[in-house]
């Protein structure tokens, strides 16, 4: 592990308050935070991983567990909410069998609601991976997510 | 070298673009563009010129704003006048090619609006439009029509003048300018800027830094991810005239992490500033020096507050702390910090540019200048606007939303985000301004103006923001972090129909105290959809709690659908796409709804053929239907 994040860690060496992009960049690189991540990044900051846990489970973006192949993010912002979005979410945990924070059993998807994008014009959204899916209905939601399968 | 040097190079570029000879095709593709097809249309129109071997410059804009008819493109043909486009597709972007670029026939019927001399069959100007007509764009300026990713497009648009205008007066001049234009903090505490500046610059300590805050966590605003997404540099510069002003030799942006093309946006600006000397020690040969760093949220709406967003690039827990000292005094480190938002820092490089007095004739006595709007909900013209602070509600939601979808009837208009509240009807006429908007009991907060129509249940959206803020909540405060948890647990309650007769008191008392006992705004502000809702649509709390009904017929223990038999005709659409299989029937047999079964998913209901309108939905009263499915012209 001391190896694999070395180059991710590295930079940050001696510089004020860098705890949060290293876990980003930590969570970026492999996916979320494993036990031995957070015990290095401890190491590498001096300090208990205790306060490293502290931090990071005051984020929502932070995932301990192993995310799916695919990330899927149902928007939940007001925008969505009005335009349906619930209809969305609740229409995606039924075809997946997957509550949000979790993922399929099959570790195809992960599914995480979010707060707001920033595209409300075009709600209700649905984000899987990095490409936005906008004026969602629940049938639109299966296609989708069939086509991913 | 010197900024005239800079601005004549990037002036010729821009005329070398607009004389090239050369069409130019300008495609909106930030992240709401994207997800409507935008670079899909891109991907077409460079195959169709390659195709038919034609030269000519296609460029990635930012947002018009107008999403509702997103993809939007932009030709302009030399010797033409600029003609945009709307609702564009691969096929559209094929025949645009062939029919404009070719056959010199620009598509009248497909065109939105036009800019420029020359006039085209029935194609109004662009800024005629009734969506665009009564807006006035200071921080949207450049969206829509310079390459956010090539500084001297900004710079040919006057880009950076505000700087060089700020390095020639002292410090206390330039915020002298920022008090005269009356600009007021644009993230939704309108606190006086000029005069923040003030106290900084103050302030004694070094270094002093300044923060933009990009986090921009209200659900429904997107308005700052449009700017820095567009038009990056505007919020730059005045980042660099703020620093000169203050004094301060050290810059921090804090965008939250779902805005990655924003962020990619900031990162080529960052650079080419670094580049042209903008950026670093001696800022165009003046004393100026200054540095940016950007930080990304990691999830957490409590971090768009000013202390908790210093906290987290301190890398510490988002948790505000009391105030004083205020962040001028005692910020980052303890250091002297101003913080400001992105629409804020965007007003500043126009202001300079052209003037405090400019900016200070629009808008009202109290409320100067323009402020951006994200209306979204249930309008037809749903985007990203800009208007003079004053403007009545009603032209907003009318005039440039084009009124409400499918001619429902208008309930009210949310504006401010889960701090702010719900406005009904008879406020239509109210003035958006600071003072008018708190005193009916909501805020102009960040710019988020959500639209709620007939078909909303104004009990469910403040269920629906307590919810958000009562997770969003960091602990500190007791009233916060219990009090909203108590008051979303009685909205949940009658929202499922188990509302209590001293429901409505005790959201009233509990409001006040979540709102008096709250250190940050987050709790502050936390109980005003509530209480905002009772004050204007206490009706409807009443028919949740008292007769069990739902009058929007949205929340859904209250709720209920029924086939009606006479109207079915067995077609089993409804059937079929059930997702959970609660409907019985076949061909010739009225469908049934299994009660004990039914999600209450609204699918059925969407896909019954509008000629048979055969389900019903109901609420706060039961349907006699039969129980198994009957064959179609039998009556039981």
């Amino acid at each position: 592990m001391r190896e694999q994040l070395a180059e991710v860690l590295d930079p940050y060496k001696g510089e004020r308050g860098a705890v949060i992009p290293i876990l980003q960049k930590v969570q970026e690189k492999l996916g979320y935070l494993p036990e031995e991540a957070v015990k290095e990044i401890a190491r590498f900051l001096r300090t208990s991983e205790g306060d490293i846990y502290g931090i990071a489970t005051f984020y929502a973006q932070f995932r301990f567990t192993r995310p799916g192949e695919h990330l899927l993010k149902v928007c939940m912002g007001t925008a969505c909410y009005v335009r349906g979005g619930e209809l969305i979410l609740d229409a995606v945990q039924r075809e997946l069998d997957v509550a949000p924070g979790g993922t399929t059993s099959d570790l195809k998807f992960s599914l995480e609601w979010v707060a707001c994008f920033g595209c409300c014009a075009l709600s209700p959204v649905m984000v899987v991976d990095n490409t936005v899916y906008s004026r969602m209905t629940p049938s639109k939601a299966k296609q989708i997510l069939d086509s991913y399968r | 070298m010197g900024f005239a040097k800079i601005r004549e190079r990037a002036l010729a570029e821009w005329e070398a673009l607009e004389l090239s000879g050369k069409p130019r095709i300008l495609v909106g593709a930030a992240t709401c563009g994207r997800s409507a097809g935008a670079l899909d249309v891109l991907q077409t129109f460079n195959a169709e010129l390659t195709k038919h071997s034609l030269d000519a410059t296609v460029i990635q804009v930012g947002c018009l704003g107008m999403c509702y008819i997103e993809p939007i493109v932009e030709i302009a043909k030399p010797d033409r006048p600029r003609v945009f486009y709307s609702g564009v597709n691969a096929d559209i972007a094929v025949q645009l090619i062939e029919d404009y670029l070719l056959n010199d026939n620009p598509r009248p019927d497909l065109a939105l609006g036009m800019l420029g001399e020359g006039s085209l069959d029935g194609v109004p100007q662009l800024f005629d439009l009734p969506v665009l007509k009564p807006q006035v764009r200071v921080a949207l300026r450049n969206c829509g029509f310079i390459d956010p990713e090539n500084i001297n497009h900004y710079i040919a648009r006057g880009g950076y003048s505000g700087l060089e205008q700020a390095l020639q007066m002292t410090p206390e001049q330039v915020i002298e300018e920022v008090k005269r234009s009356g600009l007021r903090g644009r993230g939704g505490a309108g606190f006086p800027t000029g005069t923040k500046w003030e106290f900084c610059r103050r302030a004694g300590g070094t270094p002093k830094y300044l923060i933009c805050n990009a986090d921009e966590g209200d659900p429904g605003a997107f308005m700052d991810r449009s700017v820095l997404e567009g038009d990056p540099h505007a919020v730059l510069e005045g980042m660099l005239i703020g620093a000169h002003a203050i004094g301060a030799s050290e810059g921090y942006i804090y965008c939250r992490a779902e805005y990655p093309l924003a962020l990619e946006r900031l990162d080529i600006a960052l650079r080419q500033m670094e580049e042209h000397g903008l950026l670093g020690d001696n800022i165009l040969g003046s004393d100026l020096s200054f540095h940016i760093k950007v930080k990304e949220g990691a999830g957490a709406f409590v971090c768009g507050e000013e202390t908790a967003l210093m906290a987290s690039i301190e890398g510490k827990r988002g948790m505000p702390r009391p105030r004083p000292p205020f962040p001028a005094q005692s910020g980052l480190w303890g250091k002297p910090t101003n913080i400001n938002n992105v629409e804020t820092w965007a007003d500043i490089s126009a202001i300079l540019q052209q003037g405090g007095d400019w900016y200070a004739g629009y808008g009202t006595e109290k409320s100067k200048g323009t402020k951006t709007f994200a209306l979204a909900g249930k309008v037809n013209r749903t985007g990203l606007i800009e208007v003079p602070m004053g403007i009545p509600l009603r032209q907003i939601i009318y005039d440039i939303g084009g009124g409400i979808v499918r001619d429902k009837a208008f309930k009210a208009v949310q504006t401010g985000g889960p701090s702010g509240g719900c406005l009904s009807a008879d406020l239509l006429d109210i003035s958006v301004d600071y003072e008018s908007l708190t005193a009916a009991g909501s805020i102009v907060g960040s710019g988020g103006m959500i639209v709620l129509d007939e078909d909303s249940c104004v009990v469910d959206v403040a269920r629906y923001f307590l919810d958000f803020t009562q997770k969003e909540s960091c602990g500190k405060c007791v009233p916060c972090r219990v009090g909203t948890k108590q008051m979303l647990d009685i909205l949940k309650r009658i929202t499922q129909g188990q509302g209590e007769p001293d429901d409505i008191d005790l959201l009233l008392r509990l409001g006040q105290t979540v709102n008096q006992g709250s250190l940050c705004a987050l709790g502050g502000t936390a109980p005003n959809p509530v209480l905002t809702t009772i004050r204007y649509f206490r009706n409807e709390y009443e028919a949740h709690i008292n007769e069990k009904r739902c009058p929007a017929l949205v929340c859904k223990e209250l709720i209920a659908f029924y086939i009606l038999p006479d109207k079915c005709k067995a077609c089993m659409i409804c059937q079929r796409n059930c997702p959970v299989d609660a409907i019985k029937g076949g061909k010739k047999l009225i469908h049934v709804i299994d009660q004990t079964k039914c999600v209450k998913c609204n699918t059925c209901y969407e896909m019954c053929p509008e000629r048979f309108s055969a389900v019903v939905k109901v609420s706060g009263e039961t349907i006699e239907v039969p129980d198994e499915p009957i064959p179609l012209g039998e009556k039981e």
